[in-house]
């Protein structure tokens, strides 16, 4: 292969800019756009077919606001039941700016907060926006019966959260995200009930159907008979969450894919900032080769838990209870006084890695191969101790804030928290980068919108904890509902698209062809041994810290591997069945599509911001150093066909709300 | 922590769909480590069926963290499954490997019960609860329309009451422990969970019949207090929750708004 330098992996397209949100100030943008948004008549409504695929927060929200309208709603979803979507292992919490703590809180704050712990890399207008809507959230939730946690008096609580310094986080214990996402459900039920909305579980979307250049549908596979099928509609959405399963191990659900996003990505959606993945601090180290996911344990934790490692190296295999204060590294609040141990989860993760890559890590060591291709043995976790956190406050009241979490480290690890410090290590969490939207959240295809994790727009290059709820909802209860009438309000003129129009027959040929080619190859080697390897590729050379060689090593090796799947990868059984092998065999493709183009994302991003760290761009501090002057603007990456390059679009970012600075925390 | 590993023999049903017959295979797997999943067990087991070119056993999983209620498999007659331990119960997901031991001989059944048919060999189609869900099981109220969240003060002791039986994860066990294939502690938990909270009671006796009247409908039996279910449900939805339904159904038939 003749490439060497990161410019031979794609090339330059035009420039692009939301053209959506109005020229006033930050504070009057959403109102302005909401009133000029054009309406669609209730009578008109029910005429409308609004497809929406994934039913997690933004998804489920969404299908039930839009049902609620009077849309003639069809809602998909791979599981079994719309109330299993991911979001509902989300367990810290849900940002708002209630100021109810009388702690300096506003709506302002609130979006400085999410800019400056993105790392200047989001769109300006679209996070307030958030942030005036955070506050509706946590109304509609309780009105649907969501059991926050509260104080005595009968009022919400509230808690802190990593990255900022009030305490604006609303949670049901360890279970927010089941609680909200039980809400949703309930809320889409009324409308399943009501007869607005239609369910199709156990359907994957495997199709974008895009006809006069406007998106009108979506092949799906049932994946009980495994009968392909389109469906046609005014517009779809996508609320398919993030690709952090790309990496094999994640904190994601094992069913958690791209191939949604990734089709439309095909047909045309530009692809923004894939290499914003968030690597989260908290999560239980890995134990074995057989290891399937990784299970995060809330950042709520470094509340009251103390990260530490031993300062000898000789300390680490010993009963960490032994271990003198003295001989102890707090070296998250020793490197960051003011924020210690609730500094931005990037920051945390790094931190952490460094103390294992200087040998100083805990538990049992792993085996991993080096950026050089070396093997060496790592011990890959860090202390996160609460033995100060029982000393202030009891066991019992630790265990009222915790005890779900403490039950379920117990459960995994076989250690008790409460007598021995947890281990943690960093884990793949969430994908800030996702298709590209405007403010409307409309990709640039029309008719087609993104929400939720599944867009790129609000979480710059990090997200902080507890907005990824908070965004959900908001795209989905309270943003989606007010733009796309302003594109169905034309709908109704549209051309009717029947099921033998030529461009719905390519699209399900295409779903079939694809099926028939993975079932024909008979190789083999599993499908889950491929997805390991493309997982490991992605951890070693774009993980937590990306140098250009390795990027380019990455994209190789995705290539060759690639190249063996096609040729050696063995799928069971027939389509005409419910066939799980399948099903991953058809995601694992898509992923390492994926996969490369997250490694040149990277690779053309020669600065660090956020959660992309490339180690050739780091202040003397070892901090991420980002670089204004170049890289200010969201990479958006458009299809260059098949074996060609991505088409790089840069939507140059404007701050006008809010002054560029370099992110400290110290 | 622990490098031990098992050799096991799997007595797995294998049933390729919804109408043909099922019957239990055998199969040996060694090498597993104690601080695997039981899922991870299976995978590991699927991974060897591949590759022999046999057809993997087909479970439903997704979250692997105990929370989104998709695994389910009865275990050594167990919904879920314990081991060779009396600990409390847990989801399938969050069964690990050192619970058993080397030798163990496992069998593992799907769900059984009426309402619930397999689909094929583990999987099974639980749509019907979300039916008993969409009977009523919710706050009527539409997007944007909501109060302000402090407008309504909820004692905490309610508000915690209402989180017990909130946190049902909808996986079955309940329904495959019962002799009857009873889903009365699910729909207790959610006339429970919205019952205790003031936005819940313009509708609450509305939705007890309708729940109720679905729950039957939909084939699932009548409840004896028997207790298996709470015996397994991964989430300790407290057996007084079906109290608590018995006497809101019974006030419902007193109230007018109850009639529909």
């Amino acid at each position: 292969m003749a490439a060497k330098k990161p410019e031979d992996f794609f090339r330059i397209g035009a420039e692009i800019s939301d053209k959506k949100a109005p020229d006033k100030p930050i504070d009057q943008v959403w109102q302005t756009r909401q009133f000029e948004a054009h309406l669609v008549n209730p009578a008109n409504r029910r005429k409308l077919t609004v497809i929406i695929v994934g039913t997690g927060l933004a998804g489920g929200a969404a299908a039930a606001s839009l049902g609620e309208a009077g849309y003639n709603v069809l809602n998909f979803c791979y599981q079994d039941s719309a109330r299993r979507a991911h979001s509902i292992a989300a367990q810290g919490g849900i940002n708002a700016a209630k100021n109810y703590r009388n702690d300096n809180d506003s709506v302002h704050r609130l979006f400085y907060d999410t800019v400056k712990g993105g790392d200047y890399r989001s769109r300006e207008t679209n996070v307030y926006r958030l942030a005036e809507v955070s506050a509706s959230i946590i109304d509609q939730c309780v009105a649907q019966g969501v059991p926050f946690a509260r104080e005595y008096g009968g009022l919400l609580d509230n808690r802190s959260f990593g990255g900022v310094q009030v305490q604006r986080t609303f949670y049901a214990r360890g279970q927010t995200g089941q609680q909200l996402l039980i809400g949703a459900y309930q809320a889409l039920s009324r409308q399943v009930d009501a007869g607005t909305v239609k369910m199709f579980p156990r359907h994957e979307m495997l199709e974008l159907i895009v006809v006069d250049g406007r998106a009108r549908g979506i092949v799906t596979r049932d994946m009980v008979t495994g009968a392909v099928e389109s469906h046609i509609g005014d517009a779809v959405v996508l609320a398919t969450g993030g690709y952090g399963n790309v990496f094999f191990l994640s904190t994601n659900a094992m069913g958690c894919n791209n191939t949604a996003n990734f089709r439309a990505y095909r047909k045309g959606a530009y692809f923004a900032n894939p290499c914003y993945t968030q690597i989260h601090p908290t999560c239980i180290p890995v134990h074995g080769t057989n290891q399937s996911k990784l299970t995060l344990m809330s950042e709520s934790l470094r509340n009251d838990g103390r990260i530490w490692v031993p300062k000898k190296a000789e300390d680490c295999t010993k009963d960490p209870r032994q271990i003198p204060e003295e001989d102890r590294d707090y070296y998250l609040e020793r490197i960051y006084p003011s924020f210690g141990n609730l500094v931005p989860r990037d920051i945390a993760s790094r931190q952490a890695k460094y103390r294992c890559d200087e040998g100083l890590g805990v538990g049992p060591a792993v085996t991993e191969i080096d950026p050089d291709g070396n093997e060496r043995q790592v011990r890959r976790g860090v202390y996160l101790d609460f033995a100060e956190a029982i000393g202030r406050l009891g066991k019992d009241a630790v265990s009222a804030k915790y005890g779900n979490l403490f039950d379920m480290y117990a459960q995994i690890t076989g250690e008790d928290p409460y007598s021995t410090p947890m281990r943690i290590y960093p884990a793949v969490h969430y994908t800030m980068g996702g298709l590209w939207v405007d403010y409307d959240l409309s990709s640039n295809i029309p008719g087609l919108y993104v929400c939720g994790e599944a867009n790129f727009s609000d979480h710059g290059a990090n997200r902080l904890g507890a907005s990824a709820l908070m965004q959900g909802l908001a795209d989905g209860y309270f943003v989606l509902p007010n733009t796309i009438n302003d594109y169905l309000a034309d709908a109704l003129s549209f051309p009717k698209v029947s099921q033998d129009a030529p461009e719905v027959v390519e699209a399900v040929t295409a779903v079939k062809d694809q099926i028939d080619k993975l079932l024909a190859v008979d190789g083999e080697r599993t499908v889950d041994s491929f997805h390991k390897e493309l997982g490991s590729i992605m951890w070693e050379y774009c993980g937590m810290e990306r140098r250009e060689e390795g990027l380019m090593t990455a994209i190789q090796k995705i290539r060759e591997l690639r190249e063996e799947f096609w040729q050696n990868v063995k799928v069971t059984g027939v389509n005409e069945d419910f066939n799980q092998t399948l099903e991953r065999a058809g995601r694992l493709v898509d992923f390492f599509d994926l996969g490369e183009l997250l490694c040149i994302d990277a690779l053309h991003r020669r600065e660090s911001c956020g959660g992309h760290f490339r180690a050739e761009s780091q202040t003397e501090d070892g901090e991420a150093l980002r670089d204004d002057k170049n890289f200010l603007y969201v990479g958006a990456w458009e299809y260059g066909g098949e074996g060609g390059k991505p088409i790089l679009h840069k939507e140059p970012l404007v701050y006008k709300a809010i002054e560029l600075k370099q992110r400290s925390y110290k | 922590m622990s490098d031990n590993t098992l050799n096991l023999t799997l007595r797995v049903w294998r049933q390729p769909n919804r109408n043909a017959p099922g019957k239990i295979e055998e199969y040996k797997i060694s090498g597993i480590s104690t601080d695997s999943s039981f899922l991870e067990m299976l995978d590991e087991l699927n991974e060897q069926l591949t590759v022999e070119g046999k057809e993997p056993v087909a479970f439903d999983h997704d979250c692997r963290e105990g929370i989104c209620g998709m695994c389910g498999i009865v275990i050594n007659g167990v919904p879920h499954g314990r081991g060779n331990s009396l600990d409390t119960p847990t989801t399938t997901c969050q069964l690990h490997m050192r619970k058993f031991k080397n030798g163990d001989v496992i069998t593992i059944e799907p769900w059984r019960a009426a309402p619930f048919p397999v689909i094929k060999d583990l999987a099974v189609d639980r749509s019907a609860f979300d039916k008993i869900i969409q009977a009523g099981g919710y706050v009527s109220v539409p997007t944007g329309a909501a109060p302000e969240a402090h407008a309504n003060a909820v004692s905490k002791l309610k508000a915690d009451r209402a989180f017990d039986a909130a946190t049902c994860i909808g996986c079955g066990a309940c329904v495959a422990a019962c002799p009857n294939s009873s889903g009365m502690l699910f729909t207790a938990a959610k006339i429970t969970h919205l019952g205790l909270l003031p936005q819940g009671q313009p509708e609450r006796a509305l939705r007890v019949k309708r729940m109720i009247g679905k729950h039957d409908e939909l084939g699932f039996g009548g409840c004896q207090n028997l207790g298996e279910c709470a015996a397994v449900c991964p989430k300790s939805i407290p057996l007084d929750t079906i109290s608590q339904l018995n006497r809101d159904l019974i006030a419902s038939l007193f109230k007018g708004d109850g009639k529909h």
